[in-house]
């Protein structure tokens, strides 16, 4: 079980990086999203995985380890703050510069990718 | 009085003139002097017990670990310094109120004094070498904001620079040298290296360290071939250059190789670089100091060769070479110090400082002119003045080497050109200036300054006078306590006299006075031969090099960062990769120890769902509304697989924040342009997703090492002391809201500020707002269903009751104030979803952002309620209370820091969420002003 778990970890950071590494704002949020479930589930496996072991007093015999989970649980929070930040930054940049690219080229650079993406 | 009030006074010093500067230039002087006054009695009263012999200090830990102390000594050599730049720095207080003028700002002028002075008091007091390099640095940027007070002026501007460009560097270099010295001897603590002066001088790393300080001390002292920026910083205002660049900052330097003198001196090393650097100096100096038209000029280069000639002195070697350079550092403090505030007093009177208009100013003023001569003669090395005094035992101890072996009698011939050229400039800046026939196309009429600003120069004077005559009474003993310090506790016999009788030192003085008036006489010749030689422009060099180093740096910047995040991500990622796959090609076995859970086909079933959403995530990222519910797919199974692998915490935290996170995106979506462009190149593609394969394949690897190896935790401690100490079963509350409280604390502000400043962003929004969707169809027109708003209006207190129920179990139970708080906002965000935002605005009264404040308000004063019972911060408490009819009931000071948790969760959320919602309304948040 703990090589799909891995694998999950590993396919949503893989997904995660290449939206990232997309052009437009709202991809590279939707890339942020899906690292930041990466990071958290990372984080939590770092704990251990454990069936019926909520760190409970008095609800089962053995405990999962209760400081990942807790440090977690504020990531999540976190992470939402930073989404919605990231998201508003994409929205308020579309606001002021007109556009949500976010690879840095000049209008004219840009022209020429368009006119080429037309021709492809 | 303690020795930290000191430098304690003069950082208070600095925020007095700030305070003042509306009352007017007097006001502000005058409450800017109270502070070094007072710091001046303080060293003052300690004088008895310095000249006993005694060393004060003040130690305090600051940072331990790294061998940093607060740590102040006080002995002979720092009361020197500590009075020269505490008595010195009143004296230019004084003068530069009448200096400045009212267009000037003279509260920063003087807080920017301050600060130096404090950097100043604070390198001569410093018993711990990091601290006393803080101060040196300190001293650097002091005296840029000084050299550049005019800031309109483009000299000023460059002056500065050069000046920080220099002493900074300088002062990287000294910081490697006390780094490597502390290495070396084990501590930074000056007193633990004062005493290993074998240790160190003995030590390999000998030669380097010494380089190192040197550097620091030399571009400190503008000394050869760092002497260039001494020149240029005379931009500054007059006073500055009198302060700074005559009585203290460079003599800093000279302060360094005398502190240092007990432990780096007496090598072969030492003596060829100081006394050879000095020496150099020293006729370089001189040299160009008689060439220089520019009165504040000749004092700079007069001041360099004055440096050389210190430093030269303390290369030497010798025990009376060390006393001789401190009675010449005390001499040439003084002299001039005023021969500077004069020089400021010829540009305000006259409105010049170029010596080839400025003649025949003894006319106009006459006390000036005299306290000017006097000053200048002492600066030649005229009998009956101070300077006399030191350049006698300096000639004396030139006779005395011998390390040159047989060229050493080039030594005092040097010493006396250097004296020669000396006397000439000195006399150039009496006769040239006082006399010479009269005075050509001056801006203003010359007259004397007003009263008080000619004060200072007098109080100098007299003291060059007084030590010059009766040297044994004045200087004596602070000359005695400082060469003490000096040479490590030993003192050599000398004895200041005016007159040692006929004898070599004095036939040299004599060969410099005649030589000095012979090469003043013909000093039109001398300026013909020197016109040959083509003069370098110091400051248009620097210029041009800055120019360059700036130029080349775009460039590289500009092909590092073309302002694309994409590339920033990629080499972000890049560098992840290249950090992180060389340990792991070092880590044999993939696969831990621990026995792993065996796969179930439910779990298999779960994880290709994930995967599959993801990469198809990644396939159809152009289609905004599929991507995210594929993302919300993704957030269901990662909260499923909370749920299964025993955190009920977190699978209610990340069920609750999923529905918040589609909300906000969803609402997104309506702003941002709906069609994503889709095209990128193929060769981007590949190189994208190669990355990604291989980040997403490291991680992967390091998550499956990491899962499959035993658990060696710390938890052990929450576990067990969760319900004794916290008071409660559910162990992650427990953690989040007692034992690492503080973390939650600071974690709950983040999402305050991530919340407030989502707000700002908002408030200045130009609104994009689409008309019909992508395919021209225009919206519906049934905003808000009549099914779905009854439904929700039902639901809400289903819904808080809810989120009340999770609150108060989770302490005990999975819930919480983050879980509850995140229900809460769900309850609320329906509504508006539901109603409207126009419906629910006069309906639900609450500002969010009080919310926020007066949640992490709650927060804090739970935290803060543990000082009333002398509790450290945030120490929780709990226990039984029995209340009538309900019986007991146990209670727990967490209970309410969770509820400042709740609020601020509650005010966050809808802060961000009803504001975006509200965007298109007229209610839109705005910005005042």
């Amino acid at each position: 079980m703990e090589l799909i778990f891995a694998f999950c970890i590993g396919v949503l950071t893989c997904c995660g990086a290449y939206l990232c590494l997309r052009g437009s704002t709202f991809t590279v949020v939707i890339g942020l999203t899906l690292l930041s479930y990466a990071v958290n589930m990372f984080l939590f496996a770092s704990g251990r995985l454990a069936f019926n072991a909520a760190p409970i007093l008095g609800q089962s015999e053995s405990i999962a380890d209760p400081l990942p989970q807790a440090l977690v649980l504020t990531a999540i929070v976190i992470g939402f703050a930073m989404t919605a930040f990231a998201v508003i930054l994409s929205m308020r940049a579309r606001a002021d510069l007109g556009n949500d690219h976010v690879d840095g080229n000049p209008p004219a650079v840009e022209n020429e990718i368009r006119q080429k993406g037309r021709r492809l | 009085m303690s020795l930290y009030w000191i430098p304690l006074l003069t950082t208070l010093g600095g925020l007095a003139p700030l305070i003042t500067d509306r009352w007017g230039r007097t006001a502000c002087a005058a409450a800017t002097a109270l502070f070094p006054a007072v710091a001046l009695t303080a060293v003052g009263v300690q004088i008895p017990r310095i000249f006993q012999g005694a060393v004060l200090r003040f130690n305090a830990d600051w940072i331990p670990s790294l061998g940093l102390d607060v740590a102040f000594r006080l002995d002979g050599l720092s009361l020197l310094f500590s009075t020269l730049i505490l008595g010195i720095g009143l004296l230019i207080i004084l003068y530069a109120r009448y200096y400045l003028s009212e267009k000037d700002q003279a509260g920063r002028f003087y807080a920017y004094l301050m600060l130096f002075m404090t950097a100043m008091i604070g390198i001569v007091l410093s018993n711990n070498l990091l601290q006393l390099w803080f101060f040196w640095e300190l001293t650097s940027i002091s005296s840029f904001l000084l050299i550049g007070f005019w800031y309109g002026r483009k000299d000023a501007r460059q002056g500065a620079r050069m000046a920080l460009t220099v002493t900074g560097a300088g002062g990287l270099a000294l910081l490697a040298g006390i780094v490597l010295i502390g290495q070396t001897v084990g501590s930074y603590d000056l007193d633990v290296v004062l005493a290993s002066g074998d240790l160190l001088r003995h030590c390999d790393r000998y030669h380097v360290i010494l380089l190192l300080i040197l550097l620091g001390a030399f571009t400190k002292s503008a000394q050869f071939p760092f002497h260039f920026w001494l020149p240029q910083a005379m931009a500054a205002p007059t006073p500055v250059s009198a302060y700074l660049h005559s009585a203290t900052m460079v003599k800093a330097g000279i302060f360094l190789l005398a502190r240092f003198y007990p432990v780096l001196s007496g090598t072969v090393g030492w003596f060829l670089l100081v006394s050879i650097t000095g020496l150099l100096t020293m006729l370089i100096g001189a040299y160009l100091a008689l060439f220089k038209h520019d009165l504040k000029g000749l004092l700079a280069y007069s001041t360099v060769s004055h440096l050389g000639l210190i430093t030269l002195l303390l290369g030497m070697g010798t025990e009376l070479a060390a006393v001789a350079a401190v009675l010449h550092t005390i001499n040439h403090a003084t002299f001039k110090a005023s021969l500077f505030m004069a020089a400021g007093i010829i540009d305000h009177e006259t409105g010049s400082r170029d010596m080839r208009r400025l003649n025949g100013l003894w006319k106009y003023m006459p006390q000036t002119a005299t306290l000017a001569m006097v000053a200048s003669a002492a600066m030649g090395g005229v009998p009956l003045l101070n300077g006399f005094l030191s350049k006698e035992m300096f000639f004396a101890e030139t006779l005395e080497q011998s390390t040159l072996g047989s060229i050493s009698w080039m030594i005092p011939v040097f010493a006396t050109i250097g004296a020669a050229f000396s006397v000439a400039y000195s006399l150039r800046f009496i006769h040239d200036v006082f006399f010479n026939g009269e005075p050509v196309d001056l801006p203003k009429t010359p007259r004397e300054p007003p009263r008080y600003m000619r004060v200072p120069i007098e109080i100098l004077v007299g003291l060059c006078l007084i030590v010059g005559i009766f040297p044994e009474y004045t200087a004596g003993k602070v000359l005695a306590s400082a060469s003490t310090a000096v040479l490590g506790g030993r003192l050599p016999e000398y004895h200041l006299h005016i007159w040692h009788g006929f004898n070599l030192p004095l036939i040299m003085s004599c060969f410099a006075l005649i030589g000095g008036g012979i090469l003043y006489y013909s000093r039109q010749r001398l300026f013909t031969i020197q016109a040959y030689f083509p003069e370098h422009n110091a400051s248009r060099v620097f210029e041009d090099a800055v120019k360059r180093s700036r130029n080349g740096l775009r460039l590289i910047w500009a092909w590092f960062d073309n302002g694309s995040t994409q590339r920033a991500v990629f080499w972000l990622l890049f560098l992840a990769l290249a950090f992180t796959i060389v340990p792991l090609m070092g880590l044999d076995t993939t696969v831990g120890l621990r026995p792993q859970i065996p796969i179930d086909s439910v779990m298999v079933a779960g994880a290709t769902l994930l995967c599959v959403s993801s990469v198809a995530t990644v396939i159809w990222h152009h289609q905004r509304l599929l991507t995210l519910l594929l993302l919300c797919v993704v957030g269901m199974i990662v909260a499923i697989s909370f749920a299964l692998f025993s955190a009920p915490d977190l699978a209610l935290t990340q069920l609750s924040v999923e529905v918040v996170t589609l909300v906000l995106l969803l609402l997104a979506l309506y702003y941002l342009p709906q069609r994503i462009r889709n095209y990128t190149s193929p060769n981007k593609i590949v190189r994208d997703a190669s990355v990604s394969v291989l980040i997403g394949g490291v991680v992967g690897t390091i998550s499956y090492a990491l899962i499959t190896r035993p658990l060696e935790s710390i938890s052990g401690y929450y576990t067990q002391n969760a319900k004794v100490l916290g008071g409660g079963t559910n162990i992650v509350n427990v953690i989040l809201v007692d034992f690492r409280g503080f973390d939650t604390f600071g974690e709950i502000t983040v999402l305050a500020i991530a919340a407030l400043g989502i707000y700002t962003l908002i408030a200045r929004m130009r609104v994009f707002q689409a008309h019909t969707n992508i395919d021209g169809l225009p919206w519906s027109a049934d905003k808000h269903p009549m099914m779905f708003s009854v439904i929700s209006q039902a639901l809400l207190p289903l819904a808080v009751m809810v989120s009340v129920y999770i609150f108060l179990r989770g302490h005990n139970l999975p819930g919480g104030g983050f879980i509850a708080g995140l229900i809460t906002s769900i309850a609320l965000i329906q509504q508006y979803i539901a109603q409207g935002y126009a419906w629910l605005k006069p309906r639900i009264k609450v500002n969010y952002l009080t919310l926020i404040g007066s949640g992490l308000l709650i927060s804090f004063l739970t935290g803060a309620g543990g000082w009333l019972w002398q509790k450290p911060f945030l120490k929780s408490w709990h226990g039984h209370v029995h209340l009538p009819l309900l019986g007991d009931i146990e209670l727990a000071s967490a209970m309410a820091f969770d509820l400042g948790v709740y609020l601020t969760v509650v005010g966050a959320c809808m802060m961000i969420l009803s504001n975006l919602g509200g965007l298109t309304t007229p209610d839109r948040p705005r910005m005042k002003g």
